[in-house]
């Protein structure tokens, strides 16, 4: 049995420049990483290296240099592809973001499988990215979507997901973990019962990837997604894995130069997968970036991570209902079912008021809806407070996050 | 700890001035951020000279949202329209008397931005909003 290594937040925090910065001479508590996640500097360096040293076009010149951006570019492909066991970095395709992931497979997949009174099957969890695209195309073919539902533990009810999968929907899709309220989801379950009503899945990774080890092909769905910018990498990174032979059939999405064999005036072949899904020039020092950020992550390991932000979740679940009397504290209350994220709301104060007071203290965290606005109708709330960790976060952070909580409280009962 | 959240205003947030509904009111808007629930639901009655005879509003949010609403029914109460028109933004801020961010102008705004609904037809705004 491999011993799980642990993580030292404070040696953590020296690879990231951003904390070198004070913020009224307090360290940055940022407890935001699901909205995106803060950068180590290999991860910059990595950017600039490319901007600064071999800022060449990929997969076309012949020169050094074009030979050394395309060796990164697709170097950044395999270690993607690794990083979530894919079978091969041919059924990686690199995007802008998960949104970009999805929009993918509804335009390419969807649009050719998706017809007149089909069904898609999501759920009251989804992220705005895994909700609008299926809505539209829903719209467009005259299909259905339905909703499993979550129990006011914020866990989904499976025996509605059952019941709905026997309508034999063509495609079942659902975050892996929420980045609204953190449930961590039975995907392997909920793939295996897809597929054996004849489903696709398509599972959303983007709160999973940066935070648990993910194995595609342990999972078995058929289509995952994630952003590079949650793990560690720039913004403008990211990728969609997809069972080869789906991405083969699929027709492209974006087109244009880069994703073509020939080109004549009225006919053209398209590239081999994955390349016939990546057209034009892409984000390449962004997709380079995200390599070195997933390799940082693999050299922590991932089992580790998720130790450590289990560990954290467990002590916040636990203090920060002291720190406020009658805390509603949204999700599965115990760590094994909740990735590292606390949403939360303080009574009689708005969350606007609540994360405004803790950025005095140089404590950030999410206030709104997260990009989650039927979960919050669901939950009855126009907006919740969100704290969410990552590998830079400690003990620490969440004191200071009680101690602002009980700050706000204090003020607002004067 | 906190010059944003002084006690003025956490005061017009406790107890709002104006809280409440009209009979007969002359003009009414609801405004509201969906993307934090703030709300405001603004009453106004105006008589026959144009002035603004009675105020009254409800809502719910954050503390800034509710703590304009209450100071800019206090502003108008008993001023004519022609004079109401020229609120802009910064007077609200000036009310406010503190630093808002670019964040917070929404639910700072909501207040002034309501009004301007309620009042729409019957008077040329002039006050800049500056609603970019």
């Amino acid at each position: 049995m491999a011993i799980v290594r642990s993580l030292d937040p404070v040696a953590v925090r020296a690879d990231f420049p951003i904390f070198e910065r004070d913020f009224n001479g307090r360290r940055l508590a940022y407890l935001d990483s699901a909205a995106t996640s803060l950068k180590p500097r290999v991860v910059a360096d990595a950017v600039a290296g490319y901007l600064t040293r071999y800022s060449a076009n990929i997969h076309r010149g012949v020169y050094q240099i074009a030979e050394e951006a395309t060796a990164a570019y697709e170097d950044a492909r395999a270690t993607i592809a690794r990083f979530i066991n894919a079978p091969s970095p041919r059924e990686i395709v690199m995007v802008r973001n998960a949104t970009e992931a999805i929009n993918l497979v509804a335009h390419s997949w969807g649009r050719q499988h998706v017809g007149r009174a089909d069904t898609v099957v999501l759920t009251e969890l989804e992220h705005h990215s895994n909700l609008v695209p299926w809505q539209l195309l829903t719209q467009e073919k005259d299909a259905d979507l339905e909703f499993v539902p979550i129990d006011d533990d914020g866990r989904l009810v499976l025996d509605t997901y059952e019941a709905l999968l026997r309508t034999h929907p063509r495609l079942v899709s659902f975050p892996h973990v929420s980045n609204g309220i953190g449930t961590i989801n039975p995907a392997r379950e909920m793939v295996e019962l897809a597929h054996a009503r004849g489903a696709l899945v398509l599972v959303d990774g983007a709160q999973a990837v940066p935070h648990q080890p993910v194995d595609v092909q342990a999972l078995g769905c058929d289509f995952y997604v994630f952003s590079g910018h949650k793990a560690l990498g720039p913004p403008g990174s990211g990728a969609l894995w997809a069972r080869r032979q789906l991405l083969e059939e699929m027709p492209p999405f974006l087109s244009g130069g880069d994703m073509i064999l020939e080109v004549h005036l009225r006919r053209t072949t398209f590239n081999r997968v994955p390349h016939k899904f990546e057209a034009g020039t892409p984000d390449i020092s962004a997709a380079i970036g995200l390599g070195a950020g997933l390799d940082y992550l693999s050299a922590i390991g991932m089992d580790a991570v998720r130790a450590h932000e289990r560990e954290l979740t467990d002590y916040g679940l636990e203090v920060l209902p002291r720190a406020v009397p009658g805390l509603r504290i949204y999700g599965p209350l115990s760590s094994s079912e909740r990735g590292g994220i606390i949403t939360f709301n303080v009574p009689g104060v708005h969350p606007h008021d609540v994360a405004t007071i803790l950025d005095r203290a140089a404590v950030s965290v999410r206030a709104g809806h997260h990009c989650t606005m039927p979960l919050h109708e669901r939950l009855g709330e126009a907006a919740t407070v969100r704290a969410s960790f990552g590998v830079y976060n400690d003990r620490d952070d969440i004191d200071r996050l009680a101690e602002g909580l009980a700050g706000v409280v204090r003020l607002f009962s004067r | 700890m906190d010059d944003l959240y002084r006690d003025e205003i956490l005061e017009h947030y406790r107890n709002p001035h104006n809280f409440g509904t009209l009979n007969e009111p002359s003009a009414v808007h609801e405004g509201a951020n969906p993307l934090c629930g703030d709300r405001i639901t603004l009453m106004l009655g105006i008589n026959d000279e144009g002035t603004v005879e009675a105020v009254a509003f409800t809502g719910r949010g954050c503390a800034i949202s509710q703590a304009s609403a209450s100071m800019l029914t206090d502003e108008i109460k008993g001023k004519p329209l022609a004079e109401i028109a020229r609120l802009g933004r910064q007077d609200v801020l000036d009310s406010l008397g503190i630093e808002i961010s670019p964040a917070r102008l929404k639910c700072a705004l909501l207040s002034l931005d309501t009004l301007r609904h309620a009042l729409d037809g019957r008077i040329e705004w002039q006050g800049s909003t500056d609603e970019s």
